[in-house]
């Protein structure tokens, strides 16, 4: 008769490869430049991470404070539980954004950020991307706080399909005639579009490594998770580091990491150190919870999951397509690049996008992970889901968690699924193999 | 003869399957799953094991021309002297256990007025026993923990008042002795209890043994015939809590998929609806998972949702789908929420509204919550499978049906008696197979 017994399991260190230590040194460098700032009277610019105009805030020597990366890092941190219920208890509903929630309820406990100090308050805010109505909202909060000057770049849906030339002019115009002159005038700096030019060359150049590491993931075995690992790659770009040395250093360092792990073979490094056997390759559609975030991505591994793609790494802008920043035609590509963003494009475009993915990549299958409290993926996520589906004759599935909210994150119930969902994928493997 | 075993261990009742090399079922068992999934597969797959032998004693019994009603009425003598064994046996070490409680501190004082009482309460149980398993007697429930508890406390305070001892103190040496009780499984051979059972059988019911067919001889043939446990596959929640190793598990939605596709072949969607989960499960004709959904963070709707139910009412889980079907006018009741739901009943009964037809609300509920869950999946295509402890409702069945000819047409719907065994047969088709490949 089988012995039922529990087998003896043990939790190791964290295992980092040496690009996320650099990374790690970055973020706190950030975070001190912008704690430091009052004291040394630089100005500071809140601004969110799709379609952020880094190499633009630059130009006006602000230090750039991104809300949303705060909120990331208060739920890795585990933080933003209470942060989400402070914010509750001020009569924010259960059903808002969370990273907005763990925004406010930080600032209502005293806006203290990862490196234990305080965070500055913003001089001006800026919406650069307008896809998702709850950055809007989120502002209109920030402004009421700060009472500084907010700047709304908007950006125009691509609803059918295309980036036409009247949207970039649209935008250009409003580069031109209202986001320039209100930096111009809270900074105090003229606009210099040279200085421009050169972030953007650098950007460029930083990019270019980035989608090399993205598409290393085409290699089998893939040496990199392009969604828990992608991540990571994703930080310094969205965030403040695009158009800057810091940058273009660390991409080169990253590729290099890369393409050593792809001369030994390896799959991507885990917090448990490289990953075993490859079994199940992955495109994932939508953002990842961050409160379980090692929990979650641990199901993945111990099973042979890898992300090959991900919709998420383009939530910033789309490199997929060619789009680089272009210091030829500056404002344009500015323009260009918040058009880009991925919540920026149709439907027909974001099936279109993950199918290629599942056929670039050579995916087993398409996972959705439905975020709770985001509107702007969660929309349309079955319906693209089911045309994956028939395209690609694929298996997909649907799992549900949330931002940085941890109440939402229900691990026995997602572990169920996903272990049903790899062992959906193995059946179907096995039955085309007896097929043949 | 080899065997493969298929265990789903699922929150309120883990469930075993036992199949022969021809796929066909020889045995299934179900034990409430405790709060220890060891033990429950344990007991789950030894009464599979057991009914296994009832198939093996029908396939021997019936050969050559036998008279089948004859046979029936034997098995069915013996099955419930097998019971009646393995009840008293599990009562004697209940007893020993609460005459061990009294050693503690705690009933040190009143240990010998408590051993007396003890003693009297185990002896009417034993007395009433034969008949709790008598021919066409009914129990509320076939566990164990079940049918002792109640009557104990039903003795318990007779001999209390009698005995001059509390009746708490004897429900709480009951209460810490029936977890101890429960969490091992029965003592004593199977085979031992068979022939204990088979002896009393020639004692009181002589005439069901027909001399000349020798049956004594052909049950201690078929006694001998060893089950061998070839490959086992577990499934279901219990499965996290109990790790079996990889290749030993797989998970309930394939499960519950191939069981469906064994029972009904021309099954394309499943809807199972168990105790915390509600799955809406797409198959293709080989029973392999096309695509599925099941609920996220809250299981409001689940059939724990019914145990709750039936507790707020002071009724049996299964009263509330017969007194449901008595409703014409169902209350329109818009929470799954399990607490709120609770609350609305209380509100509604307040205000005179009928227990029926707020119960057929409330299985209506249900229903509406697990149709939006299968479009989700991809909606009904036919045949239709429903599956899982609720499918043996049938006030939960008749809005169901209301539900999916509203939604998506005349269907075949399939409701095997067996749906709760579902995934534990998927589970062990996945075992044969494992083999087999």
């Amino acid at each position: 008769m089988t012995v039922f017994t529990r087998p003896k399991t043990k939790t190791p260190d964290i295992i980092k490869d040496a690009s996320m230590s650099k990374q790690k040194e970055m973020m706190n460098r950030h975070y001190e430049r912008l704690s430091d700032a009052p004291e040394r009277g630089e100005k500071v610019a809140a601004t969110f991470v799709p379609g952020n105009l880094n190499e633009l805030l630059m130009c006006f020597d602000f230090a750039n404070n991104l809300p949303e990366v705060n909120a990331i890092q208060s739920g890795l941190r585990k933080q933003s539980g209470g942060y989400v219920m402070e914010a509750e208890k001020s009569g924010h509903s259960e059903d808002v954004c969370t990273y907005v929630k763990s925004d406010i309820g930080m600032m209502a406990k005293g806006n203290i950020g990862p490196n234990g100090r305080k965070l500055p308050d913003p001089d001006v805010l800026l919406l650069s991307y307008t896809g998702c109505f709850t950055f809007m909202k989120w502002f209109e909060l920030l402004r009421q706080q700060y009472k500084c000057e907010t700047i709304m770049f908007h950006t125009p849906y691509m609803a059918d399909g295309k980036m036409t030339k009247d949207m970039i002019q649209y935008m250009v115009k409003q580069l031109k005639q209202d986001v320039i002159p209100k930096l111009e005038k809270v900074s105090g700096v003229k606009f210099d579009i040279d200085r421009l030019r050169e972030y953007m060359r650098k950007s460029a150049q930083a990019e270019d490594d980035l989608v090399w590491v993205l598409q290393s993931a085409k290699t089998k075995p893939s040496p990199i998770d392009a969604y828990f690992g992608g991540i990571y790659y994703i930080g310094p770009i969205f965030g403040a580091f695009r158009g800057t040395d810091d940058a273009i250093d660390y991409y080169r360092f990253l590729r290099q990491e890369v393409e050593e792990r792809i001369a030994q073979g390896k799959g991507p490094v885990t917090p448990d150190g490289d990953m075993g056997k490859e079994r199940y390759r992955l495109v994932v559609e939508g953002p990842p919870n961050y409160t379980h975030f090692r929990q979650f991505w641990k199901m993945f591994y111990d099973e042979g999951a890898v992300v090959v793609a991900s919709s998420y790494t383009k939530v910033g802008g789309t490199y997929d397509f060619g789009f680089r920043h272009d210091p030829e035609n500056p404002l344009e590509s500015l323009a260009e690049y918040c058009l880009n963003v991925y919540t920026n494009r149709n439907l027909p475009m974001r099936v279109d996008m993950l199918e290629n993915y599942m056929d670039e990549y050579q995916a087993d299958g398409l996972l959705i992970n439905s975020i709770k409290s985001c509107n702007s993926f969660s929309a349309g996520q079955l319906l693209i889901m089911r045309e994956v589906e028939k395209r690609t004759g694929k298996p997909a599935a649907f799992i549900e968690t949330d931002l940085v909210d941890p109440r939402y994150f229900s691990g026995a119930n997602i572990k169920n699924r996903l272990e049903s969902y790899f062992q959906m994928i193995e059946q179907k493997r096995a039955g085309v193999r007896s097929a043949a | 003869m080899r065997t493969f075993i298929g265990i789903d261990l699922g929150s309120t009742t883990t469930k075993a399957v036992l199949l022969d090399e021809n796929q066909d079922v020889i045995g299934r068992g179900i034990t409430n799953s405790r709060s220890n999934y060891g033990t429950a597969a344990r007991v789950a797959s030894e009464e599979a094991r057991i009914d296994g032998r009832f198939t093996l004693f029908r396939r021997a019994l019936s050969t050559g021309g036998a008279d089948t009603e004859r046979v029936q009425a034997f098995l069915g003598a013996l099955e419930r002297n097998f019971r009646l064994v393995q009840f008293l046996g599990q009562l004697d070490d209940l007893e020993e256990t609460c005459l061990g409680q009294l050693q503690t501190e705690r009933f040190a004082k009143v240990a010998g007025k408590m051993g007396e009482a003890l003693n009297e309460v185990f002896k009417r149980l034993r007395a009433e026993a034969p008949a709790l398993y008598a021919p066409g007697a009914t129990r509320k429930s076939d566990f164990f923990r079940d049918i002792a508890g109640s009557r104990f406390h039903v003795h318990a305070e007779a001999v209390a008042g009698e005995a001059n001892v509390s009746h708490e103190i004897l429900l709480n040496a009951y209460d810490k002795s029936i977890i101890e009780v429960e969490n091992r499984p029965p003592a004593g051979g199977m085979s031992e209890k068979f022939r204990r059972a088979m002896a009393r059988v020639l004692e009181i019911d002589p005439h069901l043994i027909d001399g000349s067919n020798n049956v004594p001889g052909t049950i201690e043939a078929a006694l001998d015939l060893e089950l061998e446990e070839t490959y086992l596959v577990g499934t279901g929640y219990g499965r996290v809590t109990l790790p079996f190793s990889k290749e030993h598990i797989r998970s309930e939605i394939l499960c519950h998929g191939l069981g469906a596709h064994m029972m009904y072949p021309k099954t394309r969607t499943v809807l199972d609806i168990g105790g915390q989960d509600t799955k809406g499960i797409q198959i293709d004709p080989n029973g392999i998972v096309e695509n599925f959904q099941m609920n996220d963070r809250c299981a409001a709707g689940c059939g724990r949702y019914l145990g709750y139910i039936a507790d707020e009412m002071n009724m049996g889980l299964h009263e509330l789908g017969p007194l449901a079907m008595k409703s014409n006018r169902p209350a329109r009741i818009n929470s799954t929420c399990t607490v709120f739901a609770g609350a609305e009943l209380r509100d509604r009964l307040s205000l005179g509204e009928k227990r029926e037809d707020i119960l057929a609300g409330l299985h209506r509920a249900i229903i509406l919550r697990a149709i939006s869950i299968i479009s989700r999946s991809g909606g009904v295509t036919d045949e239709f499978t429903f599956t899982g402890g609720v499918a043996k409702n049938e006030a939960a069945v008749r809005e169901l049906r209301k539900l999916i000819v509203e939604n998506y047409g005349n269907v075949t719907i399939n409701i095997d008696p067996d749906s709760i065994y579902t995934g534990a047969l998927g589970a062990a088709e996945f075992a044969r197979r494992s083999v087999a490949s």
